[in-house]
C-alpha cells in the first residue's frame, strides 16, 4: 500500500471530534456499561465505513435506526440526545437535533388525520433524530380500527426511503417493546441496533444523585450522604421506582425542605455554605423513611 | 414567454441542489416555508393554491424538497413556487418567493383592449388562449 492511500483511523477519529462526546458520555452518564460499549461499537463501525468509502470500497448505507429498551429513568432520552450529537459529528445526520414525540404527536383523531400529522413530524425530524417514546402505544391490537397502524406504516415507508435524511429511535419498557416488535416484524427488521438499558445499582444511583446536585450547585453534608444512601436502598424496594428520575424528584423535595429550614431560621445570618448544603434532616424528613418504619412495626 | 415572477426568475431554472440550498438559507433564518401552485400565473393573481399546509419548525431542507417534488409530480404542468414567511414582529410577511417548476410550454399573456365610455381604450393583460 502506498502512502497516498494509507489511511489513519486515528486521524479520522480526531477529525470527527466524536471523542469529546464519548468523553462526555463517560463523565455524565454513570453506569450503563453495556450501552456505552454498544455506542462505541457503532462509532467504530461508522468510522471504518467512512474510511472504506474514501477508498471506494462498498459500504452500503448503514441502517442506523435503533431501539432503546429499559425501565423508566434509565437514561434513554438522555442517550438519544447524545446519539444525535455523535451521528451529527460523524456526518450521518446533517443537523443533529432530536425531535422527541409520543403517540399523540403521530396519531390523529379521525380518518385522514393521521397521515398528514405523521408526515409533518417526520419532516420536522429530517436531518436529525426522531425519538419515539413509548413506541408500543402506536400499536393497539385490541382495536382493529386504531389509527396507530397507519402511523406505523408511514413510519416504515419513510424509514426505508429516507434513510440518509432521518434516524428513528424507538424507546420504551423492555417487555412491552418486545411484544410490539413481535407484532410488527417489519419494524423490528428495520431496526438494526437493539440496545437494552440495565437498572442502576444503589451505588450508581448515589453517584448520579451527587452529579445532579453538583450541576445544581448544591453539596451534601457527610451525614446527608449517608442518609441519601439509605434513602435509595429503601426507595428501590418501593413500587413505582423510576431510577434516576426518582432520585431527581427526591433531591428536588430535599431542596424544598432545605429552603423551608433556612426560612424558619431567617433571623440568623447565612453563609454561602448554608445555602449550598443539604443536611441529613432534609433527606430524613422524607415519607420513604416514615413508611419504612411503619412497615417494620406493623 | 418565460414567466418572470419572484426571485431568480431572470436566471436559468435552479437545479434541485440550488433550490435545496435556498430553502436551507430560509430555514436558517427561521422562516416558515410553504409550497404553492397555480395554472393562472397572471401578475394580479396573488393567491395561488396551497399545496399542503405551511411547514413550521423544520430544520432541514429535505422535508421541503419532499413536498416540492410531490407537488411537481401531482401538477407537472403548473407553476409551482416556494414561499418563505418571516414571522418577526414588524415584518410578518413573505421574505422570499421563487418559482421551482414551470409548465413545458408557457403561453404567456396577451394584450386586451376594451373600449369604455367616450371611446376611451382600456388596456389589460389577459391569458393567451
Amino acid at each position: 500500500m502506498n502512502a497516498a492511500t494509507e489511511l489513519s483511523l486515528e486521524a479520522a477519529f480526531a477529525e470527527s471530534q466524536v471523542a469529546d462526546v464519548l468523553h462526555q458520555l463517560d463523565a455524565e452518564l454513570i453506569g450503563l456499561a453495556p450501552v456505552k460499549s454498544r455506542i462505541r461499537d457503532i462509532c467504530a463501525l461508522l468510522l471504518v465505513d467512512k474510511l472504506r468509502s474514501q477508498l471506494h470500497l462498498n459500504t452500503g448505507l448503514p441502517s442506523l435506526h435503533m431501539s432503546f429498551t429499559g425501565n423508566p429513568g434509565t437514561g434513554k432520552t438522555t442517550l438519544g440526545l447524545r446519539v444525535a450529537e455523535i451521528l451529527h459529528r460523524l456526518g450521518y445526520v446533517r443537523k443533529g437535533h432530536l425531535v422527541a414525540v409520543t403517540r399523540d404527536d403521530l396519531v390523529g383523531q379521525y380518518i385522514g388525520h393521521t397521515a398528514p400529522k405523521t408526515r409533518e413530524i417526520l419532516k420536522r425530524a429530517m436531518g436529525g433524530v426522531l425519538f419515539i417514546d413509548e413506541a408500543y402505544y402506536l400499536y393497539r391490537p385490541e382495536n382493529e380500527r386504531d389509527y396507530g397502524q397507519e402511523a406505523i406504516e408511514i413510519l416504515l415507508q419513510e424509514m426505508e426511503n429516507h434513510r440518509d435524511d432521518l434516524v428513528v429511535i424507538l424507546a420504551g419498557y423492555k417487555d412491552r417493546m418486545e411484544q410490539f416488535f413481535r407484532s410488527n416484524p417489519g419494524l423490528s427488521s428495520r431496526v438494526a441496533h437493539h440496545i437494552d438499558f440495565p437498572d442502576y445499582t444503589s451505588a450508581q444511583l448515589l453517584a448520579i444523585g451527587q452529579l445532579m446536585l453538583q450541576q445544581m450547585q448544591y453539596t451534601l453534608s457527610r451525614e446527608a450522604e449517608a442518609a441519601l444512601g439509605e434513602y435509595i436502598e429503601l426507595r428501590q424496594a418501593q413500587p413505582n421506582f423510576a431510577n434516576a428520575r426518582s432520585i431527581r424528584n427526591a433531591l428536588d423535595r430535599a431542596r424544598l425542605r432545605q429552603a423551608t429550614r433556612l426560612f424558619a431560621q431567617r433571623d440568623k445570618p447565612l453563609s454561602a455554605g448554608d445555602l449550598m448544603t443539604i443536611a441529613a434532616q432534609d433527606i430524613r424528613a422524607s415519607r420513604v423513611f416514615a413508611q419504612a418504619v411503619l412497615g417494620r412495626t406493623s | 414567454m418565460r414567466l418572470t415572477q419572484g426571485a431568480f426568475s431572470f436566471l436559468p431554472d435552479l437545479t434541485d441542489a440550488q433550490i435545496a440550498a435556498q430553502i436551507e438559507y430560509c430555514l436558517q433564518q427561521g422562516w416558515a416555508t410553504s409550497v404553492e401552485y397555480t395554472d393562472d400565473p397572471h401578475p394580479r393573481n396573488t393567491y395561488w393554491e396551497m399545496f399542503g399546509i405551511p411547514m413550521f419548525d423544520l430544520r432541514d431542507a429535505a422535508g421541503v424538497m419532499q413536498e416540492v417534488n410531490a407537488c411537481r409530480q401531482t401538477f407537472p404542468n403548473h407553476y409551482v413556487k416556494v414561499n418563505a414567511f418571516d414571522a418577526t414582529r414588524g415584518i410578518e410577511s413573505v421574505r422570499l418567493s421563487f418559482i421551482v417548476n414551470r409548465p413545458a410550454e408557457e403561453p404567456g399573456f396577451g394584450l386586451i383592449r376594451e373600449e369604455g365610455a367616450g371611446r376611451n381604450i382600456h388596456y389589460t393583460l389577459g391569458r393567451r388562449a
